[in-house]
C-alpha cells in the first residue's frame, strides 16, 4: 500500500514538475549565483584548518587541526578585539536600538502632518551620506584648526587649538556610535513608524473617550503594538553582537586610536590582506570563530524568544 | 468652529506637556541632522581662505565655485565618478533582475520544493565562508582587477529577495493567476505580463537599495581592484577625505592652483557634496512608493 502511494507521489511530482518547470527555470540563476558564491566559499572555510600553500589550492594543503585558533587564543591581540568588538557593539545597541523607537513614538504623536514630514526628510538625508564621505565629514568637522570644533573651541576660549580627537583612543567608541545615530536614526524609525500607522484607531477613539491622556495611549496602545516588530529586530541584532562592520571602523581607525579601535572584522584583513600575502589560514580561523559565535548567538536569541513570547515570536 | 472648540476642550494640560516636549526635542534633533549639512553646503561655496581660517558658520562667505571647479578638474575624481555611474547602473540592473527572478517563483503558492529553495537562500543569511575564502574564490575564477568584482558578487541580496517575495505574495491576488492559468497563460508569461507591471512599488524600494549600495560601497574596490583606473569613486575619496591627501597636480588647471590658498580644504566640502547628491536625489522619486512597498515587504517577512 505504502508503495503503492510512493509509487503515485513520485508520479505526481513529476507530473507537476513537467507543467512548472518554467518556475525552475526562473530559479536557474539565482541557484548558481548563490551556489558559486556563498556556498563554495563555505567549503573553503576548511584553509581555518590546514596551513594553506597557494601552490597545493585549499584541496592540496595540509591539515593542522586547530593550531591557527590555539595560535588566536594565546595571542595578546585575542583580549584585545574581542573586548572591542564586544564594547563598540553593546555600546552601539543599548543606544542606537532603542532610540528610533523613541523617535517613531515621538513622531507618531504629532498631528501636524507637514511638521511631520519635515522632520521625516530631513531625518533620512544622512542615511544616503557613504561611510567614507560620513568619516570624511567627521575629519573635517572636528578638524582642531580648520574644522567647526575648533572654532567653536575658540568661541569659548578666545585662542588656541583643542586636541585631536579623532587621534584620542577614549573617544573613539563614542564617535562611531554617536555620528551612526547622526546618520541612522531618522531612517531606522521607518519600520516602527509604519507598524505604528497599522494601528487600529478604533483603539484611539475608544481610550480617548476613556479620558486617557496621550501619554497613556503611548503607553498602553502604541508601545504593545509595536512589540513584535520591536522583538523580531532585537533578535537580528542580537546575531550580530560579536560583529562589527568592517567599513566605518576602518576608515576611523589611526595608529593613535588602534587600542581601543581593532575590531575582529578589520583585524581579520590586516592578518589576511595587508601585511604583504597575508596569513590565509589564521585570518579564515579568526573568521570562522566569529561567525560561529554570531550563529550560536542568534538560535539562542531566538530559542529563548519563542520560549518568553504567548505569540510565539520567532525568525524561524 | 466646531473643530476649534472640541481641540480646546480635549486637550487637557498633561497632554499640552507632552507636546510641547515632543516638538522641542524633534526640533532640537533636526536640527542637529541639519546643521552639519548646511554647513558643509555653505563652506563647498565659500572661497578658500574663508574654509581654512574657519570663518564659515552658517552661511557662504565670500561665494565662489572654485571649490566646485577644482573638483571637476581634478583627473582620478572624474575618472572615479565615471567608474561608479558604471558600477552602480550595471550593478543595479543585474540586481534587480536577479532579485525578480527569484522572487517569483517563492512566492508562488504552487511552487514545488519551496521550502528547498528557501533553505538554500536564507541559510546563507546566518552563515557565509567569510573574507579570506571568498578572496580565494575571486583570484580562482580571475576575477581580481575586473569590472566583474564590481558587479557581480553580491548580485542577489537574500534580504531584499525575500522582501519582494512577500510584496508579490500580499499585493497580487491569488485569483489573477488562477484565471490566467485558465485563459492559457504560462508561468513565464505570467512573470513578464502581470506581476513585473504590479510590482513598481517594489521595484522602486529595492532599486533604491541597491543603487545606494553600490555608490556608496568601497570595500570590494579596496580588496579586489589594484588598478586606479578602475576605482570607483568612493575610493577616491577615502584618499583626499580620509587619509587628508590631496595632490593639488592633479588638478588639471595651474591658475586656480596658484591663486587660491586653503584650495585643499576647500575641495574637501565641495567633493562631499558632489558625491552625495546625485544618490541623494533618487529618493524623492522613490519615496512614494516607499510606505507601500518597504512595510508590507518587512514587517511580514
Amino acid at each position: 500500500m505504502d508503495v503503492l502511494k510512493n509509487k503515485i507521489k513520485k508520479q505526481d511530482t513529476w507530473e507537476i514538475f513537467k507543467k512548472r518547470w518554467q518556475l525552475h527555470v526562473f530559479m536557474l540563476l539565482p541557484v548558481i549565483y548563490i551556489l558559486i558564491f556563498a556556498y563554495y566559499p563555505m567549503f573553503g572555510v576548511q584553509i581555518a584548518f590546514k596551513d594553506f600553500m597557494p601552490a597545493e589550492g585549499i584541496w592540496g594543503s595540509q591539515w593542522v587541526g586547530f593550531k591557527h585558533f590555539e595560535i588566536f587564543f594565546k595571542s595578546y591581540q585575542f583580549g584585545r578585539v574581542i573586548t572591542n568588538t564586544l564594547r563598540i557593539s553593546l555600546y552601539s545597541l543599548v543606544v542606537g536600538f532603542p532610540l528610533p523607537i523613541v523617535f517613531a513614538l515621538l513622531l507618531n504623536t504629532i498631528r501636524n502632518m507637514r511638521f511631520k514630514k519635515i522632520v521625516q526628510t530631513i531625518t533620512y538625508i544622512p542615511h544616503f551620506i557613504s561611510v567614507v564621505v560620513l568619516v570624511g565629514i567627521l575629519v573635517q568637522v572636528l578638524n582642531p584648526v580648520t574644522g567647526l570644533y575648533g572654532s567653536i573651541y575658540r568661541l569659548f576660549n578666545g585662542a588656541g587649538y583643542p586636541k585631536n580627537i579623532m587621534a584620542s583612543p577614549a573617544a573613539f567608541t563614542h564617535l562611531y556610535v554617536w555620528s551612526g545615530i547622526w546618520q541612522q536614526l531618522g531612517w531606522s524609525s521607518i519600520i516602527y513608524v509604519a507598524a505604528l500607522s497599522n494601528v487600529d484607531q478604533e483603539l484611539y477613539e475608544a481610550a480617548e473617550i476613556d479620558g486617557a491622556s496621550r501619554w497613556k495611549r503611548v503607553l498602553h496602545i502604541d508601545l504593545p503594538s509595536i512589540l513584535p516588530t520591536i522583538a523580531i529586530l532585537l533578535i537580528l541584532r542580537a546575531g550580530s553582537i560579536m560583529s562589527v562592520g568592517f567599513e566605518k571602523v576602518y576608515l576611523m581607525q589611526n595608529n593613535l586610536n588602534l587600542m581601543q579601535s581593532e575590531v575582529i572584522s578589520t583585524y581579520v584583513y590586516k592578518v589576511g590582506m595587508a601585511a604583504g600575502g597575508g596569513n590565509f589560514s589564521y585570518a579564515s580561523a579568526i573568521g570562522l570563530f566569529n561567525s560561529i559565535i554570531n550563529c550560536t548567538l542568534l538560535v539562542f536569541v531566538n530559542a529563548v524568544s519563542r520560549k518568553l513570547s504567548d505569540e510565539n515570536i520567532s525568525l524561524w | 468652529m466646531d473643530e476649534v472648540l472640541r481641540k480646546k476642550i480635549q486637550d487637557p494640560i498633561e497632554d499640552k506637556i507632552l507636546y510641547t516636549i515632543v516638538y522641542t526635542v524633534l526640533i532640537l534633533f533636526t536640527l542637529t541632522v541639519l546643521y552639519p549639512l548646511i554647513y558643509i553646503l555653505s563652506a563647498s561655496f565659500s572661497s578658500g581662505s574663508a574654509v581654512s581660517t574657519g570663518r564659515v558658520v552658517l552661511w557662504p562667505v565670500e561665494p565662489s565655485l572654485e571649490g566646485y571647479k577644482a573638483v571637476f578638474r581634478h583627473k582620478h575624481i572624474v575618472s572615479g565618478y565615471t567608474n561608479t555611474i558604471f558600477y552602480t547602473f550595471a550593478g543595479t540592473l543585474i540586481n534587480v533582475a536577479m532579485t525578480m527572478v527569484a522572487a517569483y517563483p517563492l512566492s508562488r503558492r504552487d511552487m514545488q520544493f519551496k521550502k528547498f529553495y528557501m533553505f538554500l537562500f536564507v541559510f546563507t543569511m546566518y552563515f557565509g565562508g567569510g573574507l579570506i575564502p571568498t578572496y580565494i574564490l575571486m583570484t580562482q575564477i580571475k576575477f581580481i582587477n575586473t569590472i566583474w568584482v564590481m558587479v557581480i558578487p553580491g548580485a542577489l541580496s537574500v534580504y531584499n529577495m525575500i522582501v519582494t517575495r512577500t510584496f508579490i505574495m500580499s499585493n497580487i491576488p491569488q485569483e489573477l493567476l488562477e484565471a490566467a492559468q485558465i485563459d492559457g497563460c504560462s508561468d513565464a508569461k505570467y512573470f513578464f505580463i502581470i506581476v513585473l507591471p504590479l510590482s513598481k512599488a517594489i521595484i522602486a524600494v529595492i532599486t533604491l537599495f541597491y543603487a545606494v549600495g553600490h555608490w556608496n560601497s568601497y570595500f570590494n574596490a579596496l580588496i579586489y581592484l589594484n588598478e586606479p583606473k578602475r576605482y570607483p569613486l568612493q575610493l577616491i575619496l577615502r584618499t583626499i577625505l580620509v587619509a587628508n591627501q590631496v595632490n593639488l597636480s592633479d588638478i588639471d588647471d595651474p591658475e586656480l592652483i596658484a591663486a587660491k590658498q586653503g584650495l585643499a580644504d576647500l575641495l574637501k566640502y565641495s567633493l562631499i557634496v558632489v558625491s552625495t547628491v546625485p544618490i541623494l536625489a533618487l529618493y524623492p522619486f522613490v519615496q512614494k512608493f516607499f510606505i507601500k512597498g518597504v512595510m508590507i515587504g518587512s514587517i511580514k517577512g
